[in-house]
C-alpha cells in the first residue's frame, strides 16, 4: 500500500530531529571527540590516533568486566525469558482477575530504577532488611557486601523482580492474539500441554518475544543504576559491570581518553547485537508475511 | 463411524434463562444416521453453530443429554469423543511440514511410526496433496490449509464425525467448487456421518443427503434437498431456500380454490378450509408468464437477466412476485398474467406448511 | 462526468499489478469489475480513486487530468468489503460525517442523512453505533455513507462479499435502487459472475493484472472475445475441448470424429482449435437431432433442489454440467451427454475467440 507523496510531512519530524541532535548526536560525537585525544590538562588537547583503542583492547581490566557482563546478560535472559512466558501463560485472560492480574504486574516496572536498587540493598541487610534476616535466621551465612555469590545472586535475583513482568506483559499481548479455534483444533488432535504450547502458542508469540529479548538483551547490558546502588560494583570489583566500570574510569579516574575510547567500543558492541537481532526479528517477518 | 442422538437439547448463554427467547438453541430431539452426510443450514444467529459446539464437545449444554452410539457422552470432553472439526479459518501448525501435520492427531495418540508413515501417505492421497508432503505449512494457500484440516480430522481411523463449521468460508470462488466436489466424494467413498453448518444454500443442498434448515434457534424442517425444495413445510425455508426464495402471497383458501387478490387459482388439489393467516407459497421455478386471460394480473418492473434464465421482477397489488423464464425466451410487453404450475403451489397457514388432503 | 484511464499502468516491488490499461467510463452507468482473487480489482479501483498513482498513465476526470491530485479533492466514495464505520459514532453521525467535512449546513445535513436512512432502511436505527447493528446494517451504514456525499464516482470493493448468502441477495437487489438514485459512475468490483449478471450495466473482466473484455455485461457473457473472459465469466467453469478441423472431418480430442457445420462450426478454416460450453447447456438427452454426443465417467452428482449438477470426466478433461431436475444417476457409470451446435464457441489454441456460439446472437 502506498500513501501519496506528501513532502510536507518531514516538517513534522524536524522538532524531534533538533532533540535528538542535541541531546544524543552532538554528544555522542563529543565523545568520539575524547577517544581519539589525549590531554596532560589545563585543557590542552593533543592528538592520540587510535591508541586509546589499543590500549583498551590490551586492557585486562576491560576483558574481565565485559565477561562479567556477558556472564549477567546470558543468566539474565535465560531466567526471565522463560519466567516470563511461564507467567504469561497462567495469567488469566479474561474478567475481574485479568485486569488486576495485569495490575500488579506492571507495578515493578513503574518504580525508579535507584529506588529498585536501594529498596533490594535494604531488603538484602542482614540487619534490617527482611531477606538478610530471614536467611540469617535459616543459618545462611549472607552478605553481599562481602561475598562473590550472595553479591551476584542478590543483583540477579533484583533484576528478575525488576523487568521479568515486561517479558510477561509483552508475552501475554501475543498469546491473547491467538484465536481459539487454535486451541480448539488442538483439543481435537489431542495434543498435550506441552505440544499444544510448543506448536501453537510459541510460534504465534514469536515475534513479540523477540522484541522482548532485545530489550533485555539491550537494558541488561547497558545496567548501572541498580547494582551500583546495592553493591557499589563489590564485594571487589565482583559485581562491576561494564558501564560501572566505565563511569568509574571516566569520572573517578578521570581518565576522559580511555573512557572515551572504551564507550565507544560498548556503543559499537551493543549496536551490531541489536543489528543482528533485528535482522533475525525481519526475516522471521517476512517468512511469516504472505 | 458413529449414530448421535439428540435427547432435550436446550442451550442457553445466559446463566438463568427465565423464556424461550433466553435460549440460543431450543428444546431439540434429533438422531443422527450414522454415515449420512447432513447440512446444517441457517441464517447467523440461528443456533447452528451453537449446535455444532456442542456435538464436538467444545460446549457443554445447559439443558439435556448427548449419545453417541447409545452411549451418553454429555459430559465427555471433546478429546474423548473422537470427532473432527475443521473451522472457518484454516488451522495449521506453521512450524510444521504438510506431513507432520497430518500425523499429529495419531502421534499424540502414541501410534506405530510405520503405521503413520502409511496412514499419512493414503490421507494425503485422498485430498490431493501427495506432492506437497514435505513443504511447510506455513506459506500454503487458504485452500491447501483447510485440506490439510481436513486430512488431520479424516487421519483416524475410528473418527465418529466430521463436523464442518462454514470450512469454505475463505476460499475462493473458484476454488471452492473443487473442495466441495473433493468432500463429496470423500463421503461417498468411506462414509463417514458429517455434519457441514453453513448458511450458504448452494453449498447445503449440494452437500447434504439431508439438510436441517434451523431459525431461531428451532430446527424448522429436514429433508432431501428435493423435499426442502418441493415442499418446504415452513414459509421460512421457503424462503431461505431458492435463489430467488418462494414467493408468498396472502390468500382465501376453499377446498381446490384459492382466491388472491380478487383472482381465482386452481390449486389441483383440496386443503379443506385452513384457519388462521393463510398464504399461498409457489417457487419462481414454478411460475410463468403468459398472454392468456388465466393467472394473476402482475405488472413487471425489471428483467434480470442471469445467463442461464430470467429472473422477472414483477408487482402484484403492492407485492413481490419473482418469475423465472429461460434464456431465450421472448418477454413482450402483452404478457401481463403469471400462471402457477399447480404442482409447486403449497398452502400455509400461520408460515406452516398445510397438507393436502389426500383425493 | 466521465471517467478515462489512459495506458495506467501499477507496478510495485517488481511486481505488475496492473498492466498498461485503457477505459473509459461514462457517468451513469453501472460497471462491475469482475475477476478472481488478487487479480488486480482492488489495486484498479485504488487507482480510479487516487489512493495510489500509477507508474505509467493518466487519469482524466471529467476532461480534467487529475493523476496527481489527492483523493480528497475528488469526490470519490468508496464502499469495502469489511464493513468500515467509525465506531466511536452513532449511525446518524456517520451517515452525517462526510458532509460535516464539506461544511454543509446542519439542515442540509439532516435532510441528506435522513434520506439515506430511508433508502438503506437504517432509520430505526439512527441513534445506535454501529458495533451493535449487524452485519448487514454495519454495511448499509457504509453504503449510505458513500451515497450521501453526492460522489461522482463511487467505488464499491466486494462489499456483500462478509455476508450471509441470502442477505447478500437482498442488498443486491437495492444496489440497482440506489444506483438509480445517485446517478454517478458506479465501479463494483466482484469475483461472482452471477452478481455481475444480477446487477447489469457494463462489466470489465480482469485477469492477472490485464483487462480482457470491456462492454456490455450481456455481450460479455455471451460473446467473451477471448477465452480467458468465458473463463472469468463463468460458474460453474467453462467446460473446453480440443479439436481439428482437416476439410471436412472435425476430430475430438477423444478421437470422436463428426461432422458439424452448424453454429460457430459453420465455415470454419482447417487448423487446431478448443471448443467451449457452459455447463448449463450440457443436456442428458438428444434434444436437437444434430446434437453433438460424448460420453464420460460419472464423478459426482450435486443436488441443488431444482437443479443437478453433473461432474463427469470426459476423456483427460473434467466437465460440469448443469441440468434441469433431481436426477439420480448411478456414480462411476458412464454418461452419455449431449450439446446443441448452436451452443459451442469456438476459441483458437492461443485462446481469441474464433467465433461466439450462435445461439448468442439470437439472444
Amino acid at each position: 500500500m502506498n500513501k501519496t507523496v506528501n513532502q510536507k510531512a518531514w516538517f513534522l519530524i524536524l522538532p524531534v530531529l533538533l532533540l535528538v541532535a542535541f541531546s544524543a548526536v552532538i554528544p555522542l560525537m563529543t565523545v568520539v571527540n575524547y577517544s581519539v585525544q589525549d590531554t596532560f590538562g589545563q585543557n590542552k588537547f593533543f592528538w592520540a590516533g587510535l591508541d586509546w583503542f589499543k590500549e583498551m583492547m590490551a586492557s585486562e581490566r576491560m576483558w574481565d568486566a565485559l565477561g562479567r557482563q556477558i556472564a549477567f546478560s546470558a543468566i539474565i535472559l535465560a531466567i526471565e525469558i522463560p519466567l516470563g512466558i511461564f507467567v504469561a501463560l497462567n495469567m488469566p485472560k479474561k474478567g475481574f482477575w485479568a485486569s488486576t492480574c495485569l495490575i500488579l504486574m506492571s507495578l515493578p516496572l513503574l518504580i525508579p530504577w535507584n529506588v529498585v536498587g536501594t529498596i533490594w540493598q535494604i531488603f538484602g541487610r542482614v540487619d534490617i532488611g527482611l531477606l538478610g534476616y530471614t536467611l540469617a535466621a535459616l543459618g545462611i551465612d549472607y552478605n553481599y557486601t562481602q561475598d562473590f555469590f550472595a553479591a551476584w545472586a542478590t543483583v540477579i535475583v533484583m533484576d528478575v523482580w525488576h523487568w521479568t513482568s515486561l517479558v510477561a506483559l509483552l508475552a501475554y499481548a501475543g498469546l491473547q492474539s491467538i484465536p481459539d479455534a487454535y486451541y480448539q483444533a488442538a483439543k481435537i488432535d489431542q495434543a498435550s500441554r506441552w505440544k499444544v504450547f510448543r506448536f501453537i502458542e510459541l510460534p504465534k508469540i514469536m515475534g513479540v518475544l523477540m522484541i522482548a529479548i532485545l530489550l533485555r538483551f539491550m537494558d541488561s547490558f547497558m545496567i548501572y543504576t541498580e547494582p551500583f546502588v546495592v553493591t557499589g560494583g563489590g564485594p571487589g570489583n565482583s559485581t562491576t559491570f561494564l558501564s560501572i566500570d566505565l563511569v568509574k574510569m571516566a569520572l573517578g579516574q578521570f581518565d576522559l581518553g580511555p573512557a572515551a575510547a572504551f564507550s565507544i567500543m560498548y556503543y559499537l558492541v551493543i549496536l551490531l547485537i541489536s543489528y543482528v537481532f533485528y535482522t533475525v526479528m525481519t526475516n522471521l517477518d517476512k517468512r511469516d508475511g504472505h | 463411524m458413529a449414530k448421535i442422538t439428540l435427547e432435550n437439547l436446550a442451550h442457553s448463554y445466559l446463566p438463568n434463562p427465565k423464556h424461550e427467547d433466553d435460549y440460543a438453541l431450543k428444546e431439540l430431539n434429533h438422531d443422527w444416521v450414522d454415515g449420512e452426510a447432513y447440512a446444517l443450514l441457517g441464517s447467523s444467529g440461528c443456533g447452528k453453530s451453537t449446535l455444532l459446539n456442542i456435538i464436538s464437545g467444545l460446549l457443554h449444554p445447559s439443558q439435556g443429554r448427548i449419545l453417541f452410539n447409545d452411549k451418553d457422552v454429555t459430559n465427555a470432553p471433546t478429546t474423548q469423543r473422537n470427532i473432527a472439526q475443521v473451522f472457518q479459518f484454516p488451522v495449521v501448525y506453521d512450524t510444521m511440514t504438510v506431513r507432520d501435520n497430518l500425523a499429529f492427531p495419531l502421534r499424540n495418540r502414541g501410534a506405530d511410526p510405520t503405521y503413520i508413515k502409511d496412514r499419512v501417505q493414503q490421507i494425503a492421497a485422498m485430498i490431493g496433496m501427495e506432492d506437497s508432503l514435505n513443504h511447510k505449512a506455513r506459506g500454503l494457500t487458504a485452500d491447501a490449509k483447510q485440506k490439510i484440516s481436513l486430512g488431520r480430522g479424516m487421519v483416524r481411523e475410528d473418527v465418529n464425525a466430521l463436523l464442518f463449521d462454514e470450512p469454505l468460508t475463505v476460499i475462493d470462488p473458484h476454488m471452492k467448487w473443487e473442495l466441495r466436489t473433493q468432500l463429496k466424494s470423500l463421503h461417498h467413498e468411506f462414509g463417514h456421518t458429517m455434519i457441514y453448518v453453513t448458511h450458504d444454500q448452494t453449498e447445503a443442498l449440494t452437500f447434504a443427503d439431508k439438510v436441517v434448515v434451523m431459525y431461531d434457534g428451532r430446527v424448522v424442517q429436514m429433508g432431501t434437498p428435493q423435499e426442502l425444495f418441493e415442499t418446504p413445510e415452513h414459509t421460512f425455508v421457503g424462503y431461505f431456500i431458492g435463489s430467488p426464495g418462494m414467493n408468498v402471497l396472502a390468500a382465501e383458501v376453499q377446498g381446490d380454490t384459492a382466491v388472491i387478490g380478487g383472482t381465482q387459482i386452481a390449486l389441483g388439489k383440496g386443503f379443506g378450509r385452513p384457519a388462521g393467516n393463510v398464504e399461498l407459497g409457489v417457487r419462481p421455478e414454478f411460475t410463468s408468464l403468459s398472454a392468456c386471460d388465466a393467472g394473476l394480473p402482475v405488472t413487471i418492473k425489471r428483467v434480470e437477466d442471469v445467463g442461464r434464465h430470467k429472473i422477472v421482477r414483477a408487482d402484484f397489488q403492492g407485492t413481490e412476485i419473482n418469475i423465472l423464464a429461460g434464456e431465450g425466451e421472448n418477454i413482450s410487453p402483452d404478457m401481463n398474467r403469471v400462471v402457477f404450475d399447480t404442482a409447486g403451489i403449497n398452502v400455509y397457514s400461520n408460515s406452516w406448511r398445510v397438507a393436502p388432503e389426500v383425493a | 462526468m466521465s471517467l478515462v484511464l489512459e495506458g495506467v499502468s501499477k507496478v510495485m516491488n517488481g511486481q505488475t499489478h496492473i498492466y498498461p490499461t485503457d477505459l473509459e467510463l461514462q457517468s451513469g452507468t453501472m460497471n462491475v469489475l469482475l475477476g478472481p482473487t488478487s487479480s488486480g480489482k482492488t489495486s484498479l479501483m485504488r487507482l480510479m480513486a487516487g489512493l495510489d498513482v500509477p507508474n505509467a498513465g493518466k487519469v482524466i476526470w471529467g476532461g480534467k487530468d487529475v493523476t496527481g491530485m489527492r483523493v480528497q479533492d475528488r469526490g470519490v466514495a468508496m464502499v469495502y468489503q469489511q464493513f468500515i464505520n467509525y465506531p466511536s459514532m452513532t449511525v446518524y453521525e456517520n451517515i452525517a460525517s462526510p458532509m460535516r467535512l464539506l461544511k454543509q449546513s446542519a439542515d442540509q445535513i439532516d435532510a441528506a442523512v435522513k434520506k439515506a436512512a430511508d433508502l438503506m432502511k437504517l432509520t430505526p436505527f439512527l441513534d445506535r453505533k454501529p458495533l451493535a447493528l449487524s452485519g448487514g446494517q454495519q454495511q448499509r451504514c457504509a453504503l449510505a455513507r458513500a451515497l450521501v456525499k453526492d460522489a461522482g464516482l463511487v467505488l464499491l470493493d466486494e462489499p456483500l462479499a462478509n455476508l450471509d448468502y441470502k442477505l447478500r441477495e437482498e442488498l443486491r437487489a437495492e444496489i440497482p435502487k440506489i444506483f438509480e438514485e445517485a446517478g454517478s459512475i458506479f465501479v463494483y468490483a466482484t469475483t461472482e459472475p452471477e452478481e455481475a449478471l444480477l446487477l447489469g450495466g457494463n462489466t470489465a473482466t480482469i485477469w492477472e493484472g490485464r483487462i480482457t473484455q470491456f462492454d456490455k455485461t450481456p455481450i460479455v457473457y455471451r460473446q467473451p472475445v477471448n477465452a480467458t473472459t468465458a473463463r472469468v465469466f463463468s460458474d460453474p467453469p467453462m467446460n473446453f475441448l480440443k479439436f481439428e478441423k482437416a476439410g471436412n472431418q472435425i476430430r475430438f480430442a477423444d478421437g470422436q470424429l463428426s461432422s458439424a457445420t452448424l453454429g460457430a462450426f459453420a465455415g470454419l478454416g482447417d487448423g487446431s482449435y478448443v471448443a467451449g460450453f457452459r455447463p448449463n447447456h450440457l443436456k442428458l438427452n438428444k434434444e436437437a437431432p444434430d446434437a453433438l454426443e460424448f460420453t464420460g465417467k460419472l464423478n459426482v452428482t450435486e443436488i441443488t433442489g431444482s437443479e443437478t449438477f453433473i461432474h463427469l470426466k470426459h476423456h483427460s478433461e473434467n466437465w460440469v454440467g448443469l441440468v434441469h431436475g433431481v436426477k439420480n444417476l448411478k456414480i462411476g457409470a458412464p454418461l452419455s451427454v449431449y450439446l446443441d451446435q448452436a451452443h459451442v464457441y469456438i476459441f483458437a489454441q492461443d485462446g481469441t475467440s474464433v467465433a461466439p456460439a450462435s445461439y448468442a446472437a439470437a439472444v
